[in-house]
């Protein structure tokens, strides 16, 4: 174990699965000597070399399609883009391609070895363009796989196993947390599993659901309504697409209460799947509606960041409306 | 013209010169001319005769397929078509230059390639009426073949998307250590979209093998080349992002074979893209939903009719002593009898068993296409009436 922050659990990741296969390359918008904005990449191109780590020209729609030719071909594209606000340009080739290739070609040619890696979300006063949380628009794509970790540890194991895992994944980096989330992290190699959530914390009397660096934000929410005796049972989703309902239902069915928390804005967010889903499995158990806490339905802001965002003390409130309904 | 960026040696002028015309008028390669004589200067690519003869029975085959299935589809048999006459020799003259190993990733209207690779009737046919034989399962229009044994990518319909695309594969092959290039097939409209300056910008960067073949051929859909783009074509755009380039007259075979054997050979042993820009003329309805009447002449369809690639490379093969018009009438004759024969097996084949619905979306069908597929099961089985395809194969688990 080495103590780590979440760059250098995702660069760690990159080195084990660069050595482990050299079918393995990392490219994106300044990865290569630089080692990306943030230095995920850090040091990939002076030990893998330039053929397996290198920059693009800028050109989000040229990455992706770049990368979906060269999984079809049979290699392990780990594409970075650069911040997720810039994603938009590549969508075609995600929602159009990347996902469907397998499908139209009835299983003959597949896209299953390619890795989407970009940073999201806010708190780090990004504004409207470096801020944003568009995951939800990617759950809405049939073939594709999304994971978010929400620490140094599930960083290097998630994405050892999206790099690994024989289908299109987006693997969404909470970039607040990139510095500011350190932890005891293997040096071996190892996988975490997809498409798993994991209960966090037992409890009893609610279920908190979030993913990311939201994750922490709900973890302070649960301690201060603890004080108030209120028993929360804390759940890291991990894998939105596909998601663990399994894991989810049977909290649902023990605490009666469900909040979900997301920093995407709340009209059409993944919360509202999750709670679609929830109320259909779980009617007769539920005590109080399924609460959402989630961002504004206003473009991610700069000034008022700390207002928009779905911070503890709105989970908080929101978690004695739901035990108080 | 050098690779420059903005840290090299630039000359300097002293006047306000505005580039109004571009510094050169990129010329049309043409070996073969339209009487079907060598032009005198030209020298003639190294063709074999048993290699002429498959790109022209190539050419008869894909004659016959698109009056038929154009047929078909007007009979209400198939959805849709999309036939490439007058686009014969671009397509199939460039397929002939390549070998089997390299990967073809084509736009739609390039069934001529995968015909020359060997792709037979009946795999066209299963296809096209989306049957259980299809290698795609059904699950996609007419015409978007694709086929892993012949190295030919699965097509899709979003244009331009395979540019980019080729240029990573080709990388693969490079990186791969593989004596393959990637060519990809595009109309000058695609041309227009954001993936056609990101593709070849990244391949030229990247220093990709890939052949990048423009067929400009006149029209995208009604709208004509002069209000697809100003400038001097799609080749120029080449020089552009610094790939080396050629226009070549897209209706002599022999220019088009010529210029894509030069640039496999350029661009496997350099390790570089070369962009291919074939001047010719879409003699059919961009698709069976199009009617090119209402976009332009009888007169200029004509013009263009008068410069058949197909009676051009014969009259060459005539003059060469290796043209048999009873045996290519034979030939004709022949395959007309085999596509019929093949529509009428291929559309009385059922299609996918209801369960290969959620196959492939992902490698294993995960839990929530799973509980999909098990309600639409049991609705199917509650109507089986409305859904007369699948219903009487349905099997529970």
């Amino acid at each position: 174990m080495i103590k780590m922050n979440m760059l250098q659990a995702v660069n760690n990741a990159l080195i084990t699965a660069m050595e482990a296969d050299e079918r393995a390359m990392v490219f994106g918008e300044d990865v290569g000597h630089f080692g990306g904005v943030f230095r995920a990449t850090s040091n990939l191109q002076e030990k893998f070399g330039r053929d397996r780590c290198f920059n693009t020209p800028l050109t989000e729609q040229g990455i992706l399609g770049f990368a979906n030719g060269l999984a079809s071909q049979g290699s392990i594209p780990i594409a970075e883009i650069q911040f997720s606000d810039y994603i938009f340009p590549a969508f075609d080739q995600i929602v159009n391609e990347t996902s469907k290739w397998r499908y139209r070609s009835g299983g003959q040619f597949s896209c299953g070895t390619l890795t989407i890696r970009t940073p999201y979300g806010g708190g780090i006063a990004g504004g409207h363009y470096h801020s944003q949380s568009p995951e939800a628009f990617f759950a809405h794509i049939p073939g594709m796989k999304i994971v978010i970790p929400r620490n140094p540890y599930q960083a290097k194991g998630l994405l050892l196993a999206s790099i690994r895992d024989d289908n299109p994944v987006l693997f969404m980096e909470p970039k607040r947390l990139y510095r500011a989330s350190v932890g005891e992290v293997p040096e071996e190699d190892y996988e975490l599993a997809l498409g798993k959530a994991e209960v966090v914390k037992q409890g009893t009397d609610i279920t908190l659901l979030a993913w990311g660096a939201q994750m922490e934000i709900i973890e302070k929410a649960a301690e201060m309504a603890e004080k108030e005796g209120i028993s929360c049972e804390i759940i890291d989703l991990r894998s939105l697409l596909p998601w663990d309902a399994d894991t989810i239902c049977e909290s649902v069915i023990k605490t009666g209460r469900l909040l979900v928390n997301h920093e995407a804005p709340l009209t059409g967010g993944f919360a509202s799947e999750i709670a679609a889903t929830v109320q259909d499995r779980c009617f007769l158990h539920l005590e109080s509606p399924i609460s959402r806490v989630c961002g504004l339905d206003t473009p991610y802001p700069l000034a008022h960041e700390k207002e928009y965002m779905p911070d503890h003390l709105k989970t908080y409130e929101a978690i004695k409306r739901s035990v108080n309904f | 013209m050098k690779d420059r960026n903005h840290l090299a040696d630039i000359a300097m002028s002293r006047n306000v010169d505005i580039i109004e015309n571009g510094l050169i008028d990129i010329p049309m390669l043409q070996i073969l001319q339209p009487d079907g004589t060598i032009h005198k200067e030209s020298t003639v690519p190294d063709l074999s005769k048993e290699k002429a003869n498959k790109i022209l029975e190539t050419m008869h085959f894909i004659r016959v397929l698109d009056e038929r299935m154009v047929a078909a589809q007007r009979q209400g048999r198939i959805s849709f078509y999309l036939a490439c006459t007058g686009e014969e020799a671009s397509i199939i003259g460039s397929a002939a230059a390549l070998e089997p190993q390299d990967m073809i990733m084509s736009q739609y209207r390039e069934q001529g390639a995968l015909a020359y690779r060997g792709y037979t009737t009946a795999q066209f046919m299963d296809q096209m009426f989306s049957n259980e034989n299809d290698p795609n399962k059904g699950r996609q229009m007419p015409i978007h073949y694709g086929d892993k044994a012949l190295n030919f990518m699965t097509i899709s319909s979003p244009l331009g998307t395979q540019i980019p695309q080729a240029s990573g594969y080709a990388y693969g092959q490079k990186m791969a250590g593989q004596s393959a290039i990637t060519i990809c097939y595009f109309g000058e409209g695609a041309a227009s979209e954001g993936d056609f300056h990101a593709g070849l910008n990244m391949a030229a960067v990247l220093n990709c093998p890939a052949i990048f073949f423009c067929r400009n051929n006149g029209y995208a859909i009604s709208t004509p080349s002069e209000e697809q783009f100003a400038g001097d074509g799609i080749a120029s755009r080449g020089i552009g992002y610094g790939v080396k380039t050629i226009r070549v007259d897209g209706n002599d075979t022999l220019a088009v074979y010529a210029a894509t054997q030069k640039a496999r050979e350029i661009a496997l042993e350099k390790n570089c893209p070369v962009l291919i820009e074939a001047m010719t003329y879409r003699l059919a309805a961009h698709s069976t939903s199009d009617d090119p009447s209402g976009y332009r002449s009888k007169d200029e369809e004509e013009r263009w009719r008068q410069k058949d690639p197909v009676a051009r490379f014969e009259k060459w093969l005539d003059s060469k002593g290796w043209f048999n018009q009873a045996e290519v009438k034979s030939y004709i004759e022949d395959t007309r009898q085999s596509v019929l024969k093949e529509v009428k097996r291929a559309e009385k084949v059922p299609i996918c068993k209801i369960d290969e619905l959620i196959e492939d979306v992902y490698d294993v069908p995960p839990w929530h296409l799973q509980q999909q597929l098990f309600d639409l099961k049991a609705h199917i089985a509650k109507y089986p009436d409305a859904y007369p395809k699948t219903s009487g194969r349905i099997t529970h688990d």
